[in-house]
């Protein structure tokens, strides 16, 4: 399992790279978007309407961020959970978005984009979100601001820790429980 | 009969919220402790440590320990002999809620089933009611994030299934929830009651804390072997691989029908945020 250290936007030939396990620093810029901000998103390919930001070379990441206080940029900013936005991440894939953060499964349709336009999944730790907004040094809300939450900031980060879960070669991260070793089989 | 002003309701449950938040229990803190040291996988040990560095800077900058803050669930305890006066009970406890929500910079994530519309308070809040004897005013409150949640499920056993029918279907719905809740987890059960009663003695037994013993030996003796059964499925902390899938198993019981056996599993992430105030 490598280490690397990238800088947004991505390119195919740094996502080519990339295994399953592998650990990524990334700096750059990323965008939010999880459940009602996808769905938006949509629409906008839907009807032809230019987006809020380049999805080429993208990261977008899943999260609805707490409100921030005073003096900080932004709240506790973990990922939340992906398979929600499974409907939506191969048509973004095939646009041109490279890789999305979250934490959990995805489905086969998501692990075949990823195959089809050298895209990857990376997770970054549920439930730390207090750790992982440190690496968030600016946060603007860009688009769909009546969504509180849910609306689409561009982040600012720098070294956020991820690990590579789905890759570009179908290779996987997370392990399969062992049902018989459990009882069920 | 004692008169308790509904200000002192809402600053009380203002404060739990935010507290909830932002301290993770010291049982819960214990039990990664303990964990960790167990763990031979690097990744394992390395999800730990992230989420020990998390609670040191969640208490120390004031951030949430997570952006899900949850929907507010509170357990009511009210003594017969006490009258709150100023407000309606359940009234106040909602003000609790948009003040401690507003005030600690907590995510709002109460919205319209359907339209998704934002309610932009985090209410109405889930509040379970129970009248006891006495003049005191209990409130348990849960912060209850939506990843774990969604990953929990209400079943009706046919009652030839018993007790192996309940584990199989406990370890079944964890394997198959694998990463998407934030493992390792906690599982509250609920055996018996009704069909809308035994999610509610799930939620509950989630109060408990990790290191407690159920007083009932039986059930004591079905949370050890639930526990060490889910945890040799291996999904580990985050899905990564380890012998940490979950940090404790909790039952609770209910008589239920002759023709029934109600089970639910509620799935709480390993940020197990709750708090018990008595007023």
């Amino acid at each position: 399992m490598a280490e690397y250290t990238l800088q947004t936007p991505l390119t195919d030939e740094a996502m080519a790279r990339l295994k399953a396990g592998d650990v990524v620093k990334l700096t750059g810029t990323i965008y939010t978007a999880r459940d009602a901000a996808h769905k938006r998103l949509i629409d906008l390919l839907d009807n032809a309407e230019p987006l809020p930001f380049e999805l080429k070379g993208s990261v977008i990441y899943y999260v609805g961020p707490s409100p921030a206080p005073p003096g900080r940029p932004i709240g506790s900013a973990g990922p939340t959970t992906s398979y929600r936005m499974d409907t939506y991440a191969p048509r973004l894939h095939s646009l041109g978005c490279k890789a999305s953060v979250g934490k959990g499964k995805r489905s086969d349709a998501v692990k075949q984009a990823l195959k089809d336009h050298t895209a990857v999944y990376f997770g970054a730790t549920g439930g730390a979100g207090a750790l992982l907004s440190k690496c968030i040094t600016a946060a603007t809300v860009i688009a769909f601001d009546e969504l509180g939450p849910e609306a689409i900031r561009e982040l600012t980060v720098v070294d956020f820790p991820l690990l590579v879960i789905n890759d570009s070669h179908g290779g996987e991260l997370y392990v399969q429980p062992d049902r018989k070793a459990a009882g069920l089989e | 009969m004692r008169t308790l002003n509904a200000t002192h309701v809402i600053d009380t449950v203002a404060k739990m919220c935010i507290d909830s938040n932002r301290y993770l229990p010291s049982d819960v803190r214990q039990r990664f402790a303990e964990c960790a040291a167990r763990e031979e996988s690097p990744a394992a040990k390395e999800v730990f440590r992230q989420l020990t560095e998390n609670y040191e800077l969640a208490e120390e900058t004031g951030l949430p320990l997570c952006q899900d803050t949850g929907l507010a669930v509170f357990f009511v305890e009210m003594g017969e002999d006490l009258r709150v006066e100023g407000m309606n009970i359940r009234e106040a406890i909602n003000e609790g809620v948009r003040k401690g929500y507003a005030d600690g910079f907590l995510r709002k994530s109460a919205c319209d089933p359907l339209t998704r519309a934002n309610t932009k308070d985090n209410t109405p809040a889930i509040i379970h009611f129970d009248i006891v004897p006495g003049d005191r005013l209990k409130i348990a409150f849960m912060a209850k994030g939506g990843g774990s949640e969604n990953m929990s499920r209400v079943t009706m056993l046919s009652p030839a299934q018993g007790w192996a029918g309940i584990k199989k279907f406990v370890i079944e719905r964890v394997a198959e929830a694998g990463p998407n809740p934030c493992p390792p987890t906690v599982v509250g059960i609920g055996v018996g009651g009704t069909f809308d009663y035994a999610p509610i003695l799930a939620k509950k037994a989630l109060l408990r804390k990790l290191d407690d013993v159920n007083p009932d030996p039986k059930l004591a003796a079905m949370e050890d072997e639930l526990l060490e059964a889910l945890n040799r499925l291996g999904i580990g902390p985050m899905g990564l691989g380890g012998k940490t899938t979950c940090l404790g198993v909790k039952i609770a019981m209910s008589p239920c029908h002759i023709a029934s056996l109600p089970l639910a599993v509620n799935i709480q992430c390993h940020s197990s945020r709750h708090q018990e105030v008595e007023i």
